[in-house]
């Protein structure tokens, strides 16, 4: 299929940016967005351009590099996928397709369609751990876990920190991101000793960074490519009344 | 074409530093008398880190806990990003939880007797040993196991063995791990011992009399080209498996830090020795970037067959029970489809070669989860696999519960890496090599799941208690200061290299080059070897390099953000190390593990080891630009495992 891109080129973060059309023709559905894109590079190269940088690098939805708005949507139009495992299928001949990277004011441009996300570390490194030393361990099955919470956790621990939700967020709320790791410890006994230092010492650097409030839109949900779900908020929430 | 290998047989042996008494009794006795270095002292001591994925980030958090000041690097944006997060299957320990008959003895001779008798087995049987800890503090560290109803930990069963032993997360185990030990080093960002420095490419070691005492390291952002330096480097970066081009590595993966530490001076062990993977969804496009693996826990439910008739091209549902060929049932049936990984590989490429593959291409088999629905039902396949299974649903198109996955080996992991001693100490002093940059525990080949096992061993529970022993020598020696000439040198190589490579301004991408490199090595030194074959590859490889620095363009400059100049330089590297695999693969005249030479195999297609003459491990050593390489041998001595020609009929 031959396809037109609109593709937002940014030089660095202190330069304008701009977006700049591209036909790209033979696109075959089975390649993947990124793909598509190394195509692009690929002829950019060759006629002695700057091909266009973005982040990637598992290409199979794991590692949560890749991301970026296509025709608006994080990760693209299709739900549950990261961009990297977005296929050329879902597109039709003659399509126009518009990539952007992230929008969000703690997510600064670093060159066309590469965000600097350092600020999702730096609300993992206020809390989102659980303080045991090498060699602390107890016996792994000396303390049980239902069945049950032990999944519920594990759904919430495959946040890949992307920054789709922040992305999709008027307010660019991090609300999503942080209740992912609240939740996956605060449904297991093994988290529960810190609960209270942690959702506060979290929460409170999300707010210094600069991430918004959240207002209960629930876009983030809707983009997130790990299906991680607002319920996570809710016990984020629960978990912040009960640690004041 | 005369093929160069210098052998120095008889130079001083290589000392693995193999502590005495009983086997099962070395890692106590060699813990009880290890150098300490005080509270107060560590403090005075800075150790580098490259690398966060589970060895790298384990390794660091480790070391900040003892209260070492660290200085983590990675080229990732986040140290969450590094290649580990993407295991699937699982991580095993001899925990014995299923009373099955599991012991860390067992998981030692299962390692040794899947690595064919390659390695070493002082490192395996620690390897074994600590295995049990690492579950135990992955839990505790909040990793969300699967679990049985009673709350306790469940376990699933991998290739070569015949035990339930492997821990696993769905099939993102390797995720969880991941993201445990990304929370242990980022604890330790927080205490301040460790400074992390994400986006930073180490492009060459700094070896200072004798001892590696820093790294050189280009910002990634703005180009700038770093010096950092420590009492003691570790390398935690990774495999070289992206080699092929097409892998299933995340595509950014690279040789450039060993082979850096290789050019100073560090040995690099068994460089051929790389495994196939038998499971990854097939090449479908020619712009592919990277080859999606198949979690081998997949083999657990699914059988693997192909059509009984040559090019026969029903659909796979419209193919009678009796017209299909179970081929690792019939041809291994006490391990049927749980074989060892280069024993399924090869099997596949045989059925494919012999013109029994299936799809477009011919070079597929299937993977056929028919029985196990009928059987368990859907809901318990999805509980499984369910992930696998909606990422192959997601590349494909295809649903792999009504239609068999098409699968095909991919290059996968290297066993090969830089040589360590018992110590995890390369034969530079002060630089150690962890996780999977290193060559130690598994031989010719590395059973499933072990690989999350042996670095999270290596970075938590290993290499914090070895490096005492060194450090403890170093608690006179002052910081180390980075305007030493060999500081100087360093920077301005890796600056001129730089320079170089943007200003060959030929025609054509790193990438392109990258992909005939891959070609090369994947068709010449993969899953089946052959002298001839080899020769040919040695001399492509070659032509090829002349041609990448006559005829590659890097747009854009070195002082900025520049992903053409990543690539570039790592495939600069690449194509050096191609030589080393191709020479280890053509100087192992035998067949051993995933390194298969045509020339040596029984009557039947397996592969024929050559005992007498080759049970040692190549350690090869870096003799300066244009000499040929030089071959020292360590040998391998087995007094707990009896050598046995490896069968899983
Ligand atoms: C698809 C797949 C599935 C797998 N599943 C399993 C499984 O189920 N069980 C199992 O046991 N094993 C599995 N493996 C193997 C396992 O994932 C790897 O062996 C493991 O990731 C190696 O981890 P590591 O910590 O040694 O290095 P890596 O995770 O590769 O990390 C390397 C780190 O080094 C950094 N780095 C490298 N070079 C440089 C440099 N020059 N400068 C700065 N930083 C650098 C990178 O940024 C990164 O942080 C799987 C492998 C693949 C490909
Ligand atoms: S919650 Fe979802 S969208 Fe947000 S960072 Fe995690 S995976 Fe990405
Ligand atoms: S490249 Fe890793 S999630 Fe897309």
């Amino acid at each position: 299929m031959n396809l037109t891109l609109k593709i937002w080129r940014q030089k660095d973060t202190k330069s304008k940016g701009k977006f700049v059309t591209y036909k790209m023709p033979d696109v075959s559905p089975e390649m993947s967005f990124l793909e598509m894109l190394d195509a692009l590079n690929h002829k950019l190269i060759g006629s002695g351009d700057d091909p266009v940088a973005f982040e990637h690098d598992c290409r199979e939805g794991i590692c949560g590099s890749c991301g970026m708005y296509i025709n608006g949507h994080p990760h693209g139009p299709v739900p549950a996928v990261t961009t990297c495992l977005l296929s050329m299928r879902h597109f039709s001949d003659g399509d126009t397709i518009t990539v952007e990277p992230w929008r969000a004011k703690p997510f600064p441009v670093i060159k066309d369609l590469i965000v600097d996300r350092s600020a999702m570390d730096q609300i993992q490194i206020a809390g989102g751990f659980i303080s045991v030393n090498t060699g602390a361990a107890p016996e792994a099955n000396s303390i049980l876990v239902p069945k049950k919470n032990s999944e519920e956790a594990f759904d919430s621990a495959v946040c890949i920190g992307c920054g789709a939700c922040v992305a999709a967020c008027k307010n660019a709320s991090a609300m999503l991101f942080v209740s992912a790791r609240i939740s996956q410890y605060a449904l297991l006994p093994q988290g529960k000793v810190e609960a209270r230092e942690r959702v506060r010492a979290m929460v409170a650097k999300m707010d210094e960074l600069g991430f918004g409030n959240c207002s209960n839109t629930g876009a983030c949900e809707a983009e997130c490519p790990k299906q991680i779900r607002l319920v996570n908020i809710a016990r984020l929430n629960r978990e912040y009344y009960k640690a004041y | 074409m005369a093929v160069q290998i210098e052998k120095t047989m008889n130079m001083e042996k290589l000392d693995a530093k193999i502590p005495d008494g009983p086997l099962a009794l070395k890692w106590t006795n060699y813990k009880a008398s290890v150098k300490l270095v005080n509270p107060a002292n560590k403090r005075k001591i800075d150790v580098i880190v490259v690398g966060t994925g589970v060895a790298g980030a384990a390794a660091s958090s480790a070391l900040g806990e003892l209260g070492y000041n660290v200085k983590t690097f990675s080229y990732h944006d986040s140290p969450r990003r590094a290649h580990a997060v993407a295991s699937q299957g699982g991580v095993n320990a001899a925990k014995n939880y299923q009373n099955d008959g599991d012991s860390v003895y067992r998981l030692f001779i299962d390692m040794i007797k899947g690595g064919d008798y390659r390695s070493r087995e002082a490192n395996v049987y620690r390897a074994a040993e600590v295995s049990n800890q690492v579950i135990d503090h992955f839990t505790a560290l909040g990793v969300p196991f699967a679990r049985d109803y009673g709350g306790t930990l469940n376990t699933r069963s991998f290739g070569g063995v015949q035990v339930s032993r492997t821990f696993y997360a769905k099939g993102q185990t390797g995720q969880q791990c991941l993201l445990a030990s990304y929370a242990s080093l980022n604890r330790q960002i927080k205490n301040g011992t460790v400074v992390m420095y994400p986006r930073r490419e180490m492009l060459d070691l700094v070896v200072i009399d004798g001892r590696a005492r820093g790294i050189i390291a280009r910002n990634m952002i703005t180009g700038e080209i770093e010096r950092h330096s420590a009492h003691a480097v570790v390398l935690a970066t990774g495999g070289y498996g992206t080699i092929f081009y097409l892998s299933t590595l995340a595509v950014n993966s690279n040789a450039t830090a060993a082979w850096k530490a290789y050019k100073k001076g560090a040995y690099f062990a068994n460089p051929s020795f790389v495994q196939i993977h038998p499971t990854s969804i097939p090449q479908m496009n020619e712009f592919q970037a990277k080859l999606t693996l198949m979690s081998e826990s997949l083999r657990n439910d699914g059988r693997i067959w192909v059509p009984k008739e040559k090019g026969d091209k029903r659909p796979p549902n419209e193919i009678p029970e009796n017209e299909r060929d179970y081929y690792l049932e019939r041809r291994y049936p006490a391990f049927g489809n749980l074989v060892p990984r280069d024993i399924a590989s090869r099997a596949a490429k045989e059925r494919c070669d012999a013109g029994y593959g299936v799809g477009p291409t011919g070079l597929a088999v299937y993977l056929d989860f028919r029985d196990s629905i009928g059987k368990q039902g859907k809901k318990a396949i999805e509980g499984k696999y369910g992930n696998l299974f909606e990422m192959y649903r997601t590349i494909t198109g295809t649903d792999p519960y009504t239609e068999p996955m098409k699968i095909y080996p991919a290059g996968h992991y290297t066993m090969g890496g830089l040589w360590v001693d018992y110590e995890l100490m390369t034969t530079i002093p002060g630089l150690y090599a962890i996780g999977e940059a290193n060559f130690s525990d598994h031989g010719a080949n590395r059973l499933g799941a072990s690989s999350l096992m042996q670095i999270a061993a290596d970075g938590y529970f290993i290499l914090p208690v070895t490096i005492n022993n060194y450090l403890s020598d170093q608690i006179r020696v002052a910081r180390i200061p980075t305007d030493a000439p060999e500081f100087d040198e360093a920077e301005r190589s890796v600056k001129e290299r730089l320079e170089r490579l943007v200003s060959i301004r030929g025609k054509q991408s790193a990438t392109t080059f990258h992909k005939r490199l891959g070609l090369i090595m994947w068709n010449h030194c993969g899953m089946s070897r052959n002298e001839k074959g080899l020769l040919k590859a040695l001399s492509l490889v070659k032509d090829l390099r002349e041609e990448f620095w006559k005829d590659l363009r890097v747009p854009g400059s070195l002082y900025d953000l520049n992903q053409e100049l990543e690539k570039a330089s790592r495939i600069a590297d690449f194509l050096e190390l191609a030589d080393l695999l191709i020479l280890d693969a053509l100087n192992r005249k035998e067949s051993c593990g995933a390194h298969f030479r045509e020339e040596y195999q029984t009557a039947e297609g397996e592969a024929l080891r050559n005992d007498a003459e080759y049970t040692f491990v190549s350690a090869w050593e870096y003799a300066g630009e244009g000499k040929p390489h030089i071959l020292h041998r360590e040998e391998l001595k087995f007094m707990e495992v009896e050598m046995k020609v490896r069968s899983y009929k």
